[in-house]
């Protein structure tokens, strides 16, 4: 967009000048390390301090070989995913449901912000010292857990609770889910305020229930917002590390080993397989990089890059006017 | 009159329910304080007690004695938190500014570029990123957590976000004319005008910071350095296997400051979640 007039543009080296400060940040503490990253994941970089590079000669693609048939990191990708849905499905239900309580005029929830706050509060305090509370809640011979169940009749003698797949997979499952949907219910509360009050009005006039009004008014009106969490969630999910890690390390048993624990304990924890741990951080990488882009497609602004379309339509127009005129002269 | 009733009963229904998650929010939290004031016995003859006890002072001196050193892990996490939040907030708003105030030639092109690497976490880049701090011998040094925060592609997002309808040019134009530089109507017109949406994300931000484990489990190694979040991981080792007492107590040391801060900020903290997601 250039323009002919002189001194209009005067200013447009600032835009250039006033991003330089992200650019250099980004180029040094992201990308280079990105790119770093990739590379590694050619070589046979292994051994605590080691940082001399030599790319595989036998098999450029080795370590990605060896990650994507490794049991263990096929187990931690299905960990993930099992993880992150069976969190995501119940939070999202309950966020909606309780979206839908708030924002129902019918029902006029008193106390909503105490409400809103205290289910939000999980979402603040630090993941780590969340999962040691929680894996001394199940302690074995005497956590809470056990107290409760003992006291209450529901078995006899302590169980160690966490020697079971299913119950720390379960507990990491529900702390997921317990700290995040207050968030979820935030953001979807703010999507429906934002919906015109009129269509709620016209709907009650036309005798919907509650039940009708949330199916085909406030769940088609929030479908940008649902999916925005979708992805940012999913991606968050992807790269679960906090709570496994400090919660039972993976264990037992490998049951709650998550990729990015495995990329931690590949690299950091004893054997220090940089390369391979580059590997798999690049198969991470590459699909959230998938998920990103799709993410971009649906949240670009629809309205602006109309606008801009139109913008320079115009300036077509203008400089086809003036090129005509110019020749009519 | 049957609406009237199913109104009620559907009130009820609604109350118990949040009642009930309201207390799931708290009574972890009220439990971890109440053992942080119980004997390492007490809990071992029954965990579950909503009365404190008094052995508060005694925990505290177990949890002192070892390892455990909250006072270090509070000013390395302050410390790292309140720089990187800086830098946050000041360069995401500059950067926000010069894709609403100026018309060049690459702006939406960067604003695109921006958008699809918001979503890039830097767990996927620690490798490089280690293996970069290492060789430069920068690993123990706080910078390296803090400086990364100047590209903090979101936060450049919601400011632009804010700042689009709120900036009016014309106050830009008559600073011009009074002879104000560029960088100092961004410093004395644009940041005062930014300031609800720095102060929300500052608290995102900070928040963040705080909380983070990953990348200060990976490059600090020094016990001098160590942030909170690490802090709290030693309570999960052997010296304390037998301590309860004093394992609640050092987790009960981590929550109290964020939970007051959050209990002071909560109406803040609440508006800025619903502007826009962040999510972890």
């Amino acid at each position: 967009m250039k323009s002919k007039k002189p001194g209009y543009d005067r200013y447009a080296k600032y835009g250039y000048i006033f991003s330089i400060p992200f650019v250099i940040a980004f180029l040094l503490f992201s990308l280079y390390p990105t790119v770093y990253t990739a590379v590694i994941g050619f070589t046979d970089l292994k051994g605590l301090g080691m940082t001399d590079i030599h790319f595989l000669t036998d098999d450029l693609f080795r370590n990605f070989k060896t990650v994507l048939t490794n049991p263990s990191f096929q187990g931690a990708f299905k960990n993930t995913v099992v993880i992150w849905l069976s969190n995501f499905i119940p939070q999202m239900l309950l966020a909606l449901l309780l979206a839908a309580w708030f924002t129902d005029k019918r029902s006029k929830v008193k106390g909503q912000g105490t409400f809103k706050v205290l289910l939000y509060m999980p979402n603040i305090i630090t993941a780590a010292t969340i999962a040691i509370l929680f894996s001394g809640f199940f302690g074995y011979p005497m956590g809470p857990v056990n107290d409760f169940l003992v006291r209450f009749g529901f078995v006899d003698k302590p169980v160690e609770l966490l020697r079971n797949k299913t119950v720390a997979r379960s507990v990491v499952i529900f702390i997921q889910t317990w700290m995040w949907y207050g968030s979820t219910m935030i953001t979807l509360i703010s999507g429906i305020l934002g919906i015109s009050p009129e269509i709620f009005e016209s709907a009650e006039v036309d005798g919907a229930n509650r039940v009708q009004t949330f199916f085909y008014i406030t769940l088609p009106n929030v479908k940008t917002i649902l999916l925005f969490t979708l992805v940012t969630s999913l991606i968050g999910g992807l790269n679960m590390f906090d709570i496994p890690k400090l919660f039972q390390n993976g264990g037992p048993d490998n049951a709650t080993l998550t990729t990015s624990l495995f990329i931690y304990n590949q690299a950091f924890s004893g054997s220090y397989m940089y390369n391979r741990a580059a590997a798999a951080s690049m198969v991470m990488f590459v699909i959230i990089a998938i998920l990103a882009a799709m993410m971009f497609f649906v949240m670009r602004d629809k309205d602006e890059a109309q606008l801009r379309k139109q913008i320079k339509q115009q300036q077509k127009e203008y400089r086809m006017r003036m090129k005509s005129g110019k020749e009519n002269a | 009159m049957l609406k009237n009733r199913e109104n009620l009963v559907m009130k009820i229904i609604i109350y118990v329910v949040c009642i009930f998650l309201a207390i799931l929010s708290i009574i972890p939290f009220w439990l971890m304080i109440v053992n942080a004031t119980r004997s390492t016995t007490e809990i071992q003859q029954h965990a579950i007690s909503l009365i404190p006890s008094g052995y508060m002072m005694n925990n505290l001196k177990i949890l002192l004695g070892k390892s455990f050193n909250p006072a270090v892990g509070f000013m390395n996490s302050l410390i790292i938190s309140i720089g990187a939040t800086a830098l946050a907030v000041y360069f995401s708003s500059l950067t926000a500014y010069a894709q609403v105030a100026y018309n060049w030639k690459l702006r939406n092109a960067f604003f695109s570029f921006i958008m699809v690497v918001m979503m890039i976490p830097a767990q996927v880049t620690m490798i490089g990123f280690y293996q970069m701090v290492y060789k430069i011998h920068m690993t123990n040094n706080l910078a390296m957590l803090i400086f990364p925060a100047i590209a903090s592609p979101s936060m450049v997002f919601f400011m632009r976000q804010y700042l689009q309808p709120t900036l009016s040019m014309e106050i830009v134009q008559s600073a011009r004319i009074d002879g104000a530089k560029e960088f100092m109507i961004f410093n004395r017109i644009v940041l005062p005008i930014m300031k609800p949406a720095i102060a929300t994300q500052a608290i995102f931000s900070f928040v963040a910071s705080w909380n983070n484990l990953f990348t200060p489990l990976v490059l600090l190694t020094d016990q001098k350095r160590y942030t909170m979040p690490i802090m709290v991981s030693l309570l999960k080792g052997d010296i304390y296997k037998t301590e309860y007492g004093s394992v609640y107590m050092g987790l009960t040391l981590t929550v109290l400051p964020l939970i007051i801060v959050y209990l002071l900020l909560s109406k803040y903290i609440i508006a800025g979640v619903a502007l826009g997601g962040v999510k972890g």
